[in-house]
């Protein structure tokens, strides 16, 4: 069952490829459009913008999701903002070069027409936004105000407050639940999609478990979109919220579906560090904070002294020493294998040396603490929530947390997976960040999949299909809620010593220490041996207490760690393969003598696509190349 | 939801009250009123200090008023009524709101005044029903002499025990619109950041003058003042 | 440190609940008071006794999952923090708490302290949007916002939806929710054309749902985690008053075309 990777990119001029793709797409007539119906699993930024836009189309649209509103998915979280080049700022931005940008950024790993197309919609989403009524900051003059994020020369980024994400997500929310009033788009709150139906070589449907009553449901539908987001979580520790997971895109890969690079993580470098063993997740401190804020370590090893009493000469403000052209501004992997450098060095502060400081002493001197305190207010209250210590005058401390991934289900222009009929919006996919993503360019992603380009694409595929045809009775459903039942149920009867958290906790331990910011062949093999044999004990020594017909959090904990365990050692199979550094993906056996990555464009330039091959078969691993006719492959220098 | 159709006046007035909105925009309506009126009642018997004609006179030219007398009491019962008929209702929903009580309920803003509206409001309305029998019909008052107001309250409040209730009566009455005063502006729209401070500390104020202004009345007759 | 806990157990929305005792005793000063549930949780796992339902998801105080009654305020005794963000090292040694669900007839407790908040989706499907296709949107800076309308309407946007407000208030009305949409939307040239409708769908909404009404006394703008003002509800009500008041049929002709 080979895969047939093709990439559906048109070929021509980039300005011109999504214009000519979308004049070829065929289209459904506006009064067939409600036969068809669409699942939409996800209602975070990319699946509530694909779900609202779907049901203004006049398709019949189911959308799902796990939480108890499309309001909390953890689009919700995003602080930064989002970019867009619209140039408004007058400093030399344009598509292209967003476009450049971001490939740049993704260290020549993602494919040109992708992210062309990413970046000439990234326009119309702000205006899209704006319309909704989404709050951005504003100028006097009552024009949209930006800023330069996370290692842009230009500033293309736009922002409501450290509530970006928040905004915009509540935008597409609005248009959601309008379209949900309008009686086009049937929401499922609490349900969580369990599994993919495929008939005949076709997504026709999901399987999903009524978090409240536990009921076990099959849903058809002619087109499936999974917006279901990043699995951060599988590291345990992450930024990401503590229900997000990797079930949706795991269960469709058993079903058929190409896995992406499934070793490209991204470790945010600016993270309040872990305070004790109880910790359960992360806390980012947006980026933005890089751009007034300097990060140093004392140039003494263990030094304890008072950070301000820690004299100028005697501190290493080592990001600008080292890459003085963009300073604390550069790329988010190499700022966080920065710190970590330091930290290993022993030159990392606070609790078992794993921090390092960010200032903001100096700007706070330059600018004042009221400029300070309009830009990042909120930021430093929540610091001072989380560690007690107030950052206007100790400053802050930071390490590095693993925070969005890149890799996901492979899928090709028209966002659709190896497998017909299933598409996969946002984090979700393999994405066009290549193998490391710029600062606020998810929630651009996310956005543009759900609102502009989906929209074409999925009619594009159901022009060519008749509506209907199956029903829940068909043997590949009843085939999929029993193994969804089954499942449960074992679950539930291990009745083991270890709690569901233990595992992960463990298996977390594993993916940080061997597949995180710095990687490399023997540790990647001992995790391939570790990894199975945790898998093994959860399957043999968890404990789920409750049952199957209730609200059941552990239970649903454990279906996720359960797939968590699993997609752990794909990712550190992917990792071992990639025998090259890029982006997030740092092999040291692979860096230049000043300890920067090194990329191997001979053998690496292409994403790499798993397909499953059973359980306990080793999964086969297809190429996808990249070509560059645009943009020339050079080695990214930040220095 | 479908569109909303409102064809007459009565449609559209059904719809306002109707939600919780509207029911307590009337409440605020009205209470205003009465809080107007209770402010010129106040400042008309003030008259009381100087001297047993100034005041008889003033009465008597309420009474020569006639059928504009008729036309406040009218308005000013209407807007009793409405009061009382939101006041009920929204207490019933608040009932119906949450139907299982807190184990365990702190406050962290209210204010003691709004604590107990729902509580001083019954208590004022029975002092009115008491006040009118007091000294406008005078079925509860043991020395009714009809047109001499003068005489009436002094008989009247030498009684300790009808003074107390007046006291009592009329503090719950500044207490309710020590909430009540600001609570109106707010129900009706009115909220800037410069200046509701300032009406609250006007709501207070007017709560403090209606109180001490009508509780010296009783005050002023127990202790000879006025005699 | 030693934390003795008084929590809502209750089965599922058709079975009654009691309060149930627990004690704990290595409580880190530096744990989020969620961190010190997982703890509990753990321990009751292991005990083979089911956990503690409560929601949460972001544990950054921006998804509005989390939120349960502690000494019976929303959130907690600290001011502007949810109770994923709320940290130990506010409460002492020994001190005993009861962890409460919110109550309201339009919230009904699911389980332990997890309630069903879908009133709200409701009410913002009734009219907290702005209709505006995808694709029809105009250039964004065609339409200048006065920078402290922008500002005002953020403030009011921040509101995470979390039902604190409804907790609090004797009342259980969800004013404040409803007018922060109200506000946020009202307040943007953009929200202007539907802004009668907006108000007259929202509040009608608001009152089916069955949450009680506003009597001004501000306990949920003290407890408000994202510090929204009940200025919005000012602003609703006079929305409400004056759309109702100016109300017009839409025009038996129907549009154009
Ligand atoms: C702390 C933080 C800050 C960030 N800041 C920025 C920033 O400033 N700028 C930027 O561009 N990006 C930022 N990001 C990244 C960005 O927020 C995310 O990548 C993006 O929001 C993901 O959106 P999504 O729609 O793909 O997924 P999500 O928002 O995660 O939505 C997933 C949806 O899928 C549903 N779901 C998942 N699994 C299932 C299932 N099995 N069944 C049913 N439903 C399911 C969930 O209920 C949810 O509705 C940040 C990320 C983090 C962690
Ligand atoms: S868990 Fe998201 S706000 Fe508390």
């Amino acid at each position: 069952m080979a895969f047939q990777l093709d990439s559906r990119t048109p070929s021509g001029p980039l300005e011109q490829r999504w214009s000519k793709a979308k004049q070829e797409m065929k289209l459904v007539s506006p009064a067939n459009r409600r036969k068809y119906t669409v699942i939409v699993v996800g209602s975070g930024l990319a699946g509530g913008s694909a779900a609202a836009t779907l049901g203004e189309l006049g398709y019949n649209v189911k959308c799902f999701s796990f939480h108890d509103s499309p309001r909390r998915a953890h689009s919700i979280a995003a602080q930064g903002g989002i970019n867009a080049a619209k140039n408004y700022q007058n400093d030399g931005d344009s598509v292209y070069r967003l476009f450049y940008d971001t490939i740049k950024g993704g260290d020549f790993r993602s494919r040109e027409s992708n992210v062309y197309r990413l970046a000439e919609v990234s326009v119309n989403i702000i205006d899209q936004c704006v319309a909704q009524g989404v709050p951005f900051a504003r100028e006097y003059g009552g024009t949209l105000a930006n800023r330069s994020f996370g290692g842009a020369q230009v500033s293309r980024t736009f922002y409501a407050r450290g509530q970006t994400g928040q905004q915009l997500l509540l935008g597409c929310y609005q248009a959601l639940e309008r379209q949900v009033d309008a009686g086009r788009v049937q929401m499922f709150y609490r349900h969580e999609m369990l599994d993919l139906v495929v008939i005949d070589g076709r997504a026709r449907g999901i399987v999903t478990r009524n978090l409240v009553t536990g009921s076990i449901d099959c849903h058809v539908a002619d087109a499936v979109v999974l917006a279901t987001g990043g699995y951060g979580n599988a590291f345990y520790l992450s930024t990401n919220a503590k229900n997000c997971n990797a079930t949706a895109i795991w269960r469709a890969y058993k079903r058929g579906a190409g896995f992406g690079n499934p070793c490209y993580t991204q470790i945010h470098p600016t993270c309040i560090p872990q305070s004790g063993d109880y910790q359960s997740k992360l806390t980012l401190m947006s980026e933005s904070l890089r751009n007034d804020g300097r990060i140093w370590v004392p140039k003494q090893k263990g030094d304890t002294r008072n950070p301000n009493e820690i004299p100028e000469d005697e501190r290493d403000y080592y990001l600008e020493r080292m890459y003085p052209a963009f300073g604390n501004l550069c790329p988010r992997d190499i700022a966080s294998r920065a710190a970590k450098l330091m930290c290993d060095q022993g030159y990392g502060v606070g609790p078992g040396g794993r921090g390092v400081y960010l200032d903001f002493k100096e700007s706070i001197g330059r600018l004042g603490r009221k400029t300070i305190e309009e830009r990042y207010g909120n930021l430093f209250e929540m610091y001072e929530r989380i560690t007690g210590e107030d950052p206007y005058t100790v400053p802050m401390r930071i390490y590095p947390a693993v925070h969005y991934t890149m890799g996901g289900l492979w899928v090709d222009y028209h966002l659709q997976s190896t497998i017909p009929g299933l598409f996969v919006l946002g984090e979700a996919n393999f994405s066009d960040h290549g193998a490391n993503r710029l600062g606020a360019s998810a929630l651009m992603q996310g956005l543009a999949d759900g609102y502009f380009i989906i929209s074409y694409t999925v009619g594009h595929f159901l022009a060519q299909v008749k509506p209907g045809g199956v029903n829940t009775d068909h043997a590949e459903f009843r085939a999929a809620r029993q193994e969804v039942d089954e499942r449960t149920r074992r679950l539930l009867s291990i009745k083991g010593r270890k709690t569901v958290d233990d595992f992960h906790r463990e298996l977390g331990k594993i993916l940080w220490e061997f597949c995180g910011m710095a990687r490399n062949a023997p540790g990647l093999k001992h995790a391939l041996e570790k990894i199975p044999e945790l898998r093994e004990e959860f399957w043999q020594n968890v404990n789920v207490p409750g049952s199957a017909e209730d609200l059941n959090q552990s239970l649903e904990k454990a279906g996720r760690v359960a797939d968590f365990l699993e997609l752990g050692e794909l990712m550190c199979l992917d990792a071992l393969e990639r025998e090259e550094s890029c982006g997030g993906h740092f092999r040291e056996e692979h860096q230049t003598e000043e300890g920067e990555a090194k990329r191997d464009d001979e053998r690496f330039c292409h994403a790499a696509v798993w397909e499953y091959a059973g359980d306990g078969k080793r999964p086969v691993r297809h190429v996808e190349p990249l070509q560059f006719e645009f943009v020339h492959l050079a080695q990214r220098s930040y220095k | 939801m479908g569109t909303i159709a409102l064809n007459s006046g009565l449609e559209r007035t059904a719809f306002f009250y109707q939600s919780v909105v509207g029911k307590k925009v009337v409440m605020a309506v009205t209470g205003s009123v009465l809080c107007l009126f209770v402010l010129g009642h106040m400042l008309g018997n003030m008259q009381i200090y100087q001297g047993a004609e100034k005041l008889n006179n003033y009465a008597a030219f309420l009474q020569g008023l006639g059928a504009g007398l008729w036309a406040v009491r009218l308005v000013l019962l209407a807007c009793v009524g409405l009061h009382i008929l939101s006041a009920y209702q929204l207490w019933r929903l608040k009932l119906d709101a949450r139907p299982t009580p807190y184990v365990k309920k702190a406050t962290v803003a209210t204010t003691y005044a709004a604590r107990t509206m729902t509580w001083s409001g019954p208590i004022v309305l029975a002092f009115i029903i008491y006040h009118l029998l007091h000294f406008t019909t005078g079925q509860a008052h043991p020395d009714f002499r009809r047109g001499d107001v003068y005489h009436n309250v002094i008989a009247g409040f030498s009684n300790p025990a009808a003074s107390l209730f007046y006291i009592v009566a009329n503090i719950l009455l500044a207490i309710h619109l020590y909430h009540g005063v600001w609570s109106m502006f707010q129900t009706v729209g009115v909220n800037h950041p410069r200046y509701t401070p300032w009406l609250k500390r006007l709501s207070k104020a007017y709560a403090w003058v209606i109180g001490i202004g009508n509780v010296s009345f009783p005050l002023a007759v127990l202790t000879g003042i006025v005699k | 440190m030693k934390i003795i806990l008084n929590i809502w157990r209750q089965k599922n929305s058709s079975s009654p609940g009691k309060m149930v005792r627990y004690e704990l005793g290595n409580v880190n000063e530096h744990m989020s008071f969620l961190e010190m549930l997982d703890v509990l949780n753990e321990e009751l796992t292991r005990k083979g006794e089911e956990p503690v339902t409560f929601e949460h998801d972001c544990r950054e105080g921006i998804c509005g999952s989390c939120g349960f009654m502690i000494n019976g305020i929303p959130h907690g005794p600290e001011r502007g923090t949810t109770v994923c963000q709320l940290h130990m090292r506010h409460f002492h040694d020994g001190e005993e708490l009861w962890l409460e669900p919110f109550r309201a007839k339009a919230f009904p407790v699911l389980k332990d302290l997890m309630v069903d908040r879908s009133a709200f989706d409701r009410i913002i499907a009734a009219g907290g949007y702005i209709s505006i296709n995808t694709g029809s949107a105009p250039e964004a800076n065609s339409i200048p916002v006065k920078k402290q309308c922008a500002d005002r309407a953020m403030d009011a946007a921040a509101c995470i939806g979390c039902g604190a407000c409804v907790a609090a208030c004797p009342n259980a009305s969800a004013s404040l929710f409803v007018s922060a949409k109200i506000a946020h939307l009202g307040l943007l040239p953009q929200g202007e054309p539907e802004r009668d409708r907006r108000a007259m769908r929202m509040v009608l909404k608001m009152t089916e749902e069955g949450f009680g009404y506003c009597t001004n006394t501000g306990e949920c703008e003290a407890i408000c985690p994202k510090g929204v003002k009940i200025e919005n509800i000012a602003m609703m009500h006079r929305d409400f008053t004056r759309a109702v008041a100016l109300f017009r049929e839409e025009s038996k002709a129907g549009g154009a075309g």
